[in-house]
C-alpha cells in the first residue's frame, strides 16, 4: 500500500536523476577517457579498471578461502566449534567499512610499505586485502547455507560408493550446491564492488591509470564519495554518470548470475 | 600397481584438502580475532566516561564523542520511525492481501531486490541531490535519515515477511472461525507471534545505520555540535572515525580513533548479543 508507492518511486528516481547527467557529458568520452581533470576532463576509464581490478583481487583471495570456510562449518566442523565460529563470521559482517577502513590504514598500509620496500602502502594491493577480508562473511554465509541445504541423500549416496567424506564433499556436495554458492560470490562481488569508505582510507585515491598493484588509485565509489560534497554544474553531473557506470555494473552482475543459475538448473 | 598408486594419490589428495578446509577456517577466524584484538587492545584504555560525554573540539584536548553518539541515535531513531512502519506495512501487504505471484507482487519484489544491490553511494548521490538540494533540506539529520531508510527498507521488508511466513496456516484459520474480521486477526494473532521476527529486522536494520559513512556524510554533513533539531547536520560515529583518520599525527589524535573504533566494535557486539538472545528466545516457544 504505502510500501508499493515509495518503493516504486525510490527505485523510478535513482534512475531518473541519474540518467540526464550521463547523456550531458557524452557516454564515449566519459567511459573511455584517461584523464580527469575538473573542470575540464572527466574520463573515468582509471576508476573502472581500478574498480574490476581491485575486486578481482579481493575474489581470487577472498572467495576460495570463503568457500572452504563453509566447507567447514556445514560438513566437518564439530557442532561445538561450528557454534562458535558462525557467530564470529556474524560479527565480522556486523563490524562497520569504516572501522576494516581503519585496520586497513593502521596495519596493513604500513606492512605493503615495509614488505615492498615503497615510500607510500596506499595502494590497490591495500584495497584487495581489506575488500578480500570483507566478502568473507558474505559469501560463508550463503555457501553454508546452500551446502545445508542439499538433501542428505547425496552424501549418503556418494559415501555408499565407497568414495571418501572429502571426495564427495568437492565431487558431489559442491557442485551441487554451486548456484547457492554463485549467489554468495555474486553478492560478495557487489559488496566489493560498492564499498567506498575502506577504499578510500586504504587505496590512496589518485585518479591516474594505475601501472600495477603497488600504485595507489580510485575506484568509481571513491571518486563520487570525494568529490560529491564540492561539484556543481557539469562536474557534478560526470559524478552522477560515475554512479549510472557502477550501476550498470551491478546490474550485468545479477544479469550474468541469472544466466548462470538457469543454464545450471538442468 | 597401478590401482594401489592411484587409492595412494587420492588419500594424499583427500589430506590436502583436509587441511585446505582447516587453514581456510582457521585464516577466516584468526582475520577475525585480530582485527577486533587490534582494535580493542588499543582503544579500551582510552574510552572514559569523559570521553564518551565530553564535547569535541577539533583543536585542543576536548576530544569526547557526546555529540556523535546523539546523532547516531537520532540517526537510527528517525531512520526507523520512517522506514519500519512503511517496510512492515509492505511485508502485511505482501503476505496476507496479495495474491501470489501477481503483477503487484512481482514488481515490488523487483523493487526491493534492486534497492538492495544499489551500493550505498549511489543512495548517498541520490539523497544529496534529492533531499538536500531539491526538497532543501540542506545537510541534516533528516536528509541522511531519508536516505538511510530508504537504504535499509528492502531489509526490513524482507525479514518481516519471513518472520509472517513463518507463522503457522492454523492461526488464520482460527482467527475467522471465531468471526474475527481480517484485520483484527492480522493485529490480534499474527503480528504477535511474528514480533521476534520483526525486531530482528529493526535490530539489523539498526546495524545497518550505524555501520554506513558514504551515505551518512554526503547527506548529514559532519558538524560535531550537538544536533538541536533533525533539520540540523550532525556527525554520526562512523563519519567521526573516518574524518579521525585522515588527521592521525599526535598520540593523541590516534588514541581517539582507536577509542571511537571501540566504540562502534562493542556497539556491534551488543547488537549481535541481542539478535541471539531474541533467536534463542523464539526457539523456546
Amino acid at each position: 500500500m504505502v510500501g508499493v508507492i515509495s518503493v516504486a518511486t525510490i527505485g523510478w528516481f535513482v534512475f531518473q536523476e541519474g540518467l540526464p547527467a550521463f547523456k550531458e557529458a557524452g557516454i564515449v568520452n566519459l567511459v573511455l577517457g584517461r584523464e580527469w581533470l575538473p573542470p575540464a576532463l572527466y574520463g573515468i576509464f582509471p576508476m573502472i579498471v581500478s574498480t574490476l581490478i581491485s575486486t578481482a583481487g579481493a575474489v581470487v583471495i577472498g572467495v576460495p578461502i570463503a568457500i572452504l570456510t563453509a566447507v567447514f562449518l556445514a560438513e566437518l566442523a564439530p557442532k561445538w566449534l561450528a557454534d562458535i565460529v558462525r557467530p564470529a563470521v556474524e560479527l565480522l559482517a556486523g563490524i562497520p567499512s569504516v572501522v576494516y577502513g581503519f585496520f586497513g590504514l593502521v596495519i596493513i598500509v604500513p606492512a605493503i610499505e615495509t614488505l615492498f620496500n615503497i615510500p607510500a602502502g596506499n595502494t590497490i594491493l591495500a584495497g584487495i586485502i581489506v575488500l578480500a577480508i570483507m566478502i568473507l562473511p558474505t559469501v560463508i554465509t550463503i555457501s553454508e547455507t546452500s551446502l545445508r541445504a542439499l538433501p542428505p541423500v547425496y552424501k549418503e549416496g556418494a559415501l555408499a560408493l565407497g568414495a571418501s567424506h572429502i571426495y564427495s564433499i568437492f565431487k558431489v556436495l559442491v557442485p551441487a550446491a554451486r548456484s547457492g554458492i554463485f549467489t554468495g560470490v555474486a553478492l560478495g562481488i557487489a559488496r566489493a564492488i560498492g564499498e567506498t569508505m575502506a577504499i578510500i582510507m586504504v587505496m590512496g585515491n589518485a585518479p591516474a591509470m594505475p601501472g600495477s598493484i603497488l600504485e595507489p588509485a580510485r575506484t568509481l565509489t571513491a571518486n563520487i564519495a570525494m568529490e560529491m560534497s564540492y561539484a556543481t554544474g557539469i562536474h557534478s553531473s560526470a559524478l552522477y554518470s560515475t554512479g549510472i557506470v557502477l550501476l550498470v555494473f551491478i546490474v550485468l552482475l545479477n544479469a550474468s548470475l541469472l544466466y548462470l543459475n538457469r543454464t545450471r538448473s538442468y | 600397481m597401478l590401482q594401489d598408486k592411484r587409492i595412494f594419490n587420492r588419500e594424499r589428495q583427500d589430506k590436502l584438502l583436509f587441511a585446505a578446509i582447516w587453514s581456510a577456517a582457521a585464516i577466516t577466524i584468526l582475520f577475525l580475532l585480530w582485527v577486533v584484538w587490534h582494535i580493542l587492545s588499543n582503544g579500551l584504555a582510552h574510552v572514559s566516561w569523559e570521553f564518551i560525554t565530553g564535547a569535541y573540539t577539533r583543536i585542543g584536548e576536548a576530544s569526547g564523542i557526546w555529540a556523535m553518539i546523539v546523532s547516531t541515535v537520532y540517526m537510527v531513531g528517525l531512520s526507523l520511525a520512517i522506514a519500519a512502519p512503511i517496510g512492515i506495512m509492505t511485508a502485511i501487504y505482501l503476505t496476507e492481501y496479495a495474491a501470489p505471484g501477481s503483477k503487484v507482487v512481482k514488481t515490488i519484489r523487483f523493487c526491493t531486490e534492486s534497492l538492495a544491490g544499489i551500493p550505498s553511494i549511489v543512495y548517498g548521490l541520490f539523497g544529496m541531490t534529492f533531499f538536500v538540494t531539491t526538497l532543501g533540506l540542506g545537510f541534516s539529520i533528516l536528509s541522511g535519515s531519508l536516505t538511510l531508510a530508504m537504504l535499509i527498507l528492502p531489509v526490513i521488508i524482507r525479514t518481516t515477511e519471513e518472520a509472517l511466513l513463518a507463522v503457522p496456516m492454523s492461526y488464520r484459520e482460527g482467527g475467522y472461525a471465531l468471526g474475527s474480521s481480517k484485520i483484527y486477526t492480522i493485529y490480534r494473532l499474527i503480528l504477535p507471534s511474528a514480533l521476534p521476527g520483526i525486531v530482528t529486522s529493526i535490530i539489523l536494520s539498526t546495524g545497518r545505520v550505524i555501520g554506513e559513512s558514504a551515505p551518512v556524510f554526503l547527506t548529514a554533513g559532519m558538524v560535531t555540535q550537538i544536533p538541536e533539531s533533525v533539520l540540523d547536520s550532525g556527525r554520526t560515529l562512523t563519519v567521526h572515525l573516518y574524518k579521525l583518520t585522515q588527521e592521525l599525527f599526535t598520540q593523541h589524535e590516534w588514541d581517539q580513533a582507536y577509542a571511537t573504533a571501540t566504540v562502534l566494535i562493542v556497539l556491534v557486539l551488543l547488537l549481535n548479543m541481542t539478535t541471539k538472545l531474541i533467536a534463542t528466545h523464539m526457539n523456546k516457544h
